[in-house]
């Protein structure tokens, strides 16, 4: 007997949600399709206050944001190039007017909990940003000298500059957070014993990975740990390097450091890579920066020894090596047998980073895994010993910034349901959600339906001689109003979901025949396999879903392919009876304060009045 | 209606055909028809049907009348030739650019005032004189671009909207092309495309005149629970007589079937219409039997779809004039035009 396909629920918020890509993909789950028309519609800064009450840092993660959303991105699938969401959300910050008084109120009278937030970066200022509102005191610890965390001491000025940090870290340090910066903490005991109602740890992976082969320690003077350099450049301790350099490493700390030493004396900087080029773990857009600025990556390089000669550095010396793959594509590197010799004058290792908890004594209840990392629950970021969390990339090891925002996010929910004595699990707030139709009138939606079939703007960049002369000066201009308005009609609107409503369906195919992608069907039911190849176009990217209907009266379903919907809405135009309805989606994630989504609420309840 | 374009952007694994083209290289303008309507399905079948021919678009001649149906022509492909004509007149422009040009695929679109009323007489001697092209009615049963009024092909049994009785009998297109000679005759309906897509094939590889009676709901002033034309209706009532599919030329269907329960009859042009057997025991190619079928099936309120008859001859208009076999434009002028010494004698005949 064949199974039929369940017909799909859409009550169910992650369902829809699911089908705005980008949104899903965010560890934050910001309203990327909202704040894009807000550009779009010139308001910039309603289009910063949404970012920045679900991801705190706008204008820093317009620079240098993971952004997962743009693989995950629908438009990516349809013609190659996603939409430059993480450039967009730069335009909101850098057009805004003065948020001020936008900002949440913080209480003058605190609630009386104490919470000890250890390490400076984004996932402890995300937890105090959460938590300043709602009065608690927040202890805010770093062993530099001012806050950020890595997002100050890994990422150059030249990528992300010090004003825009500084701006959003200290308007949180500056909502009254008590600094205590320039203090390392060497002992969990020791704050514990000082009373706080939570500790929170988010310390990062601070410890740059080594490499001892042949020759390490010999030539110590001659290499240094990329994510050291990277710091002693932020603070100034570091300002020249020598003329030759070789960046060992394929990640995105090694296209930091070769682009540094690029702006700081080297003249014939190169980057080199264990693996082939297309395995380098360096976002594609950071390896194509460093290219334009001329740095070779010299890929299958595998350093074999730091070689001197007469008593002087003289260079490392690389195995050529080879990738071969098994049937299940597994990959082995071998070695070809050939030697290289790069003679230079410094060497920046930047092959990974690890954690270092040290600093945690292992009888206080905090349990760790055999290979050193804290044990952590996923959904309250809760370690072993109650009232100790964990998150940012101290939680389960090297992530990125968006990902540590949203750890904080969470950290503080459990944090407060903590310190209120709730259940972390079962008083978890549900996130908030509309679906709310856009028909205006008979050809009138209230967003953009018409496709723009635009390639993706490319970003205007600094002359390349100026930024290579100035460490602080920034590489990318970012987009002016026109072409962000450009790049912002190329957004498919995602959230704006089509809805069908079976019982008003009269079979007509219009909708199936109007469909620009093909992506509706009336079709006899089956197993969901073989419904996904029965399709017009067979549906073959299980990653999206199939919106499947209960039976209609000639006892087909309809089942549309989510996956190349360009949400155009010309079913619903072509709809004689309603069935298809283009309704805008809302989802946001509840947070521990109020105070702090008063746009994301008012997004969600502005969709609803209508 | 629809103000947007139909956005450029298609599925990136859509089905090419042979000639590289997508479905979607067989579209026209956007519609302006109204949401819903059956025109609009056909329309999408033809560019389904074209696609599958892999037909050239400039191979293709599409002319039409006056009327709903008739602005259908400009909704597929775009880049064929077209001539949108004088209401009724469908059959003899068809006809002149026929004669001139026989290499070119006809294809005419009426509908079922165009052609069962104002131009019933040329529908008719087209036919008779069997011009090689595929007639298309989409028929509704009403007037809808002049609000709805009954239209002769309406049952009798069926009121208007508001509930107005209809006083007079319908003609029926399909009997009437038998009756005159039409070598192809099907009816389908707009809203079944499995059946719809390979009767439009067969009928544009037909050698001949192809009817084909495509029931069309009209959703603005025909698709109530009274009507006899409406989507319900005709789902409710579909009296399928035969089941085919369409093979193109050194093509095999895949799928196998038991043996006896297909028969296949071959094309001028080499493609095989694949009949599948019901047990309506039905033979296409007995004309009696057609209209007899077709007049029981109506008497019980059915409407009768699928091949309903097809003559194996396909004889058409050059071969019985015998007139040239290649199209007039790709004659040399003195061929073309040979003259009043070639006049002379042709003259004398007559003297």
């Amino acid at each position: 007997m064949q199974r039929a396909t369940s017909p799909t629920d859409v009550d169910d918020p992650e369902y829809f949600h699911k089908v705005v890509d980008c949104q899903w993909a965010c560890p934050a789950h910001t309203p990327v399709p909202e704040y894009i028309r807000l550009i779009a519609q010139r308001r910039f800064t309603d289009a910063y206050m949404l970012n920045w009450e679900s991801n705190v840092f706008p204008g820093i993660l317009g620079r240098v944001c993971d952004r997962p959303c743009e693989p995950a991105c629908r438009r990516g699938r349809i013609e190659e190039k996603p939409v430059a969401i993480c450039r967009l959300k730069r335009v909101a910050a850098d057009y805004r007017d003065d948020i001020s008084d936008r900002l949440p109120e913080i209480p003058k009278e605190g609630n009386g909990k104490r919470v000890a937030l250890l390490g400076a970066g984004p996932a402890s200022l995300t937890v105090a940003r959460d938590l300043l509102p709602l009065g608690y005191a927040c202890t805010l610890f770093d062993k530099d000298p001012k806050a950020g965390g890595l997002m100050r001491t890994n990422i150059p000025s030249f990528r992300l500059p010090e004003n825009v940090l500084d701006e959003e870290v200290y308007r949180i340090v500056d909502f009254g957070v008590e600094p205590r910066f320039g203090e390392e903490v060497t002992s969990l005991k020791a704050i514990l014993d000082d009373d706080y109602d939570a500790v929170f740890v988010g310390t990062g992976a601070p410890k740059g990975k080594d490499l001892n082969i042949e020759g390490r320690r010999e030539c110590s003077d001659n290499i240094q740990i990329g994510i050291s350099f990277l710091t002693s450049v932020a603070f100034g301790h570091v300002d020249t390097i020598g003329e030759r350099v070789v960046v060992i490493g394929g990640g995105n700390t090694a296209m930091d450091c070769c682009r540094t030493a690029l702006r700081i004396g080297g003249k014939d900087v190169r980057v080199t890579v264990r693996s082939p080029r297309k395995d380098m773990k360096a976002s594609d857009w950071e390896i194509e920066e460093a290219e334009q600025e001329g740095i070779p990556i010299y890929d299958n390089h595998s350093p074999k020894a730091f070689v001197r000669e007469n008593g002087k550095f003289k260079g490392v010396l690389f195995e050529v090596m080879r990738a071969e793959y098994d049937e299940d594509g597994k990959r082995t590197l071998v070695s070809t047998g050939e030697e290289v010799l790069f003679e230079c004058d410094d060497v920046l290792m930047a092959i990974g980073q690890d954690n270092a908890f040290d600093w945690i004594e292992r009888d206080l209840g905090v349990e760790f895994e055999s290979w050193g990392m804290p044990l952590v629950d996923k959904t309250t970021m809760m370690s072993t010993l109650p009232g100790v969390f964990f998150g940012g990339d101290s939680a389960w090891g090297p992530e990125n910034i968006i990902v540590a925002v949203a750890h904080g996010h969470q950290a503080a929910i459990s944090i407060d349901l903590h310190c209120r004595g709730e259940d972390l699990v079962q008083s978890r707030p549900a996130p908030g959600h509309s679906l709310i139709s856009q028909k205006m009138g008979i050809h009138e939606w209230a967003y953009e339906n018409d496709y723009a079939s635009t390639g993706r703007v490319d970003v205007p960049h600094e002359d390349l001689a100026k930024s290579l002369k100035d460490l602080k000066v920034e590489v990318e201009l970012g987009y002016d109003d026109q072409l962000a308005f450009d790049e912002a009609e190329r957004c498919l609107n995602c959230d704006v979901q089509t809805v069908f409503t079976g019982p008003l369906c009269i079979e007509c195919d219009a909708c199936m025949d109007i469909c620009p992608i093909d992506c509706i069907n009336f079709i006899e039911n089956a197993a969901e396999p073989e419904l996904r190849q029965n399709l017009r176009v067979p549906a073959l990217n299980t990653d999206q879903a199939l919106y499947v209907s209960p039976p209609l009266k000639t006892g087909r379903i309809m089942a549309k392919d989510e996956d190349m919907c360009v949400h155009c809405g010309l079913c619903a135009e072509r709809c004689p009876t309603g069935a298809w309805d283009m309704q805008k989606f809302t989802y946001v994630k509840t947070q521990a304060a109020k105070p702090c989504q008063v746009n994301l609420d008012a997004y969600v309840q502005w969709s609803k009045a209508g | 209606m629809s103000y947007i374009q139909k956005p450029k952007a298609f599925h990136p694994a859509l089905k090419k055909n042979k000639l590289g083209l997508t479905r979607r290289d067989y579209e026209g303008a956007m519609s302006t028809l109204c949401a819903g309507c059956g025109h609009d399905s056909i329309t999408a079948a033809i560019i389904e049907a074209c696609f599958k021919l892999e037909l050239p678009a400039h191979r293709l001649a599409k002319v039409s009348g006056i009327g709903c149906s008739s602005k259908a022509p400009t909704y597929f492909l775009s880049r064929s030739h077209g001539f949108n004509s004088v209401h009724g007149r469908m059959p003899s422009i068809t006809t002149g650019a026929n004669l001139a040009n026989r290499d070119l695929v006809y294809l005419g679109v009426s509908g079922d005032g165009d052609t069962a009323s104002i131009g019933l007489s040329q529908f008719c001697h087209a036919m008779r004189r069997q011009l090689n092209m595929t007639y298309i009615v989409m028929n509704n049963g009403c007037y809808g671009l002049t609000k709805g009024q009954f239209s002769a092909t309406n049952d009798k049994a069926s009121p208007s909207k508001k509930g107005e009785s209809n006083l007079f009998e319908a003609i029926d297109l399909a009997q009437i092309a038998i009756q005159l000679g039409a070598g192809f005759v099907g009816r389908s309906f707009s809203g079944d495309k499995a059946q719809l897509v390979p009767l439009i094939e067969a009928a544009m590889s037909y050698n001949g005149f192809a009817f084909l009676d495509v029931v069309s709901p009209c959703v603005t002033f025909n698709n109530h629970p009274a009507s006899t034309k409406s989507y319900d209706y005709v789902r409710g009532h579909n009296a399928v007589l035969d089941k085919l599919d369409f093979v193109p030329p050194e093509e095999e269907i895949e799928i196998d079937y038991a043996e006896g329960t297909t028969s296949d009859v071959e094309l001028h042009g080499g493609a095989k219409i694949r009949l599948h057997k019901l047990d309506t025991g039905y033979d296409p190619t007995d004309a009696d039997q057609a209209i007899n079928t077709i007049r029981e099936r109506l008497n019980a309120g059915e409407v009768t779809t699928g091949l309903l008859y097809f003559d194996g001859r396909e004889q058409d208009l050059h071969e019985t004039l015998g007139t040239s076999e290649r199209p007039l434009n790709t004659l040399p002028l003195g061929e073309l035009c040979p003259g009043s010494e070639a006049l002379e004698p042709i003259n004398d005949r007559f003297r």
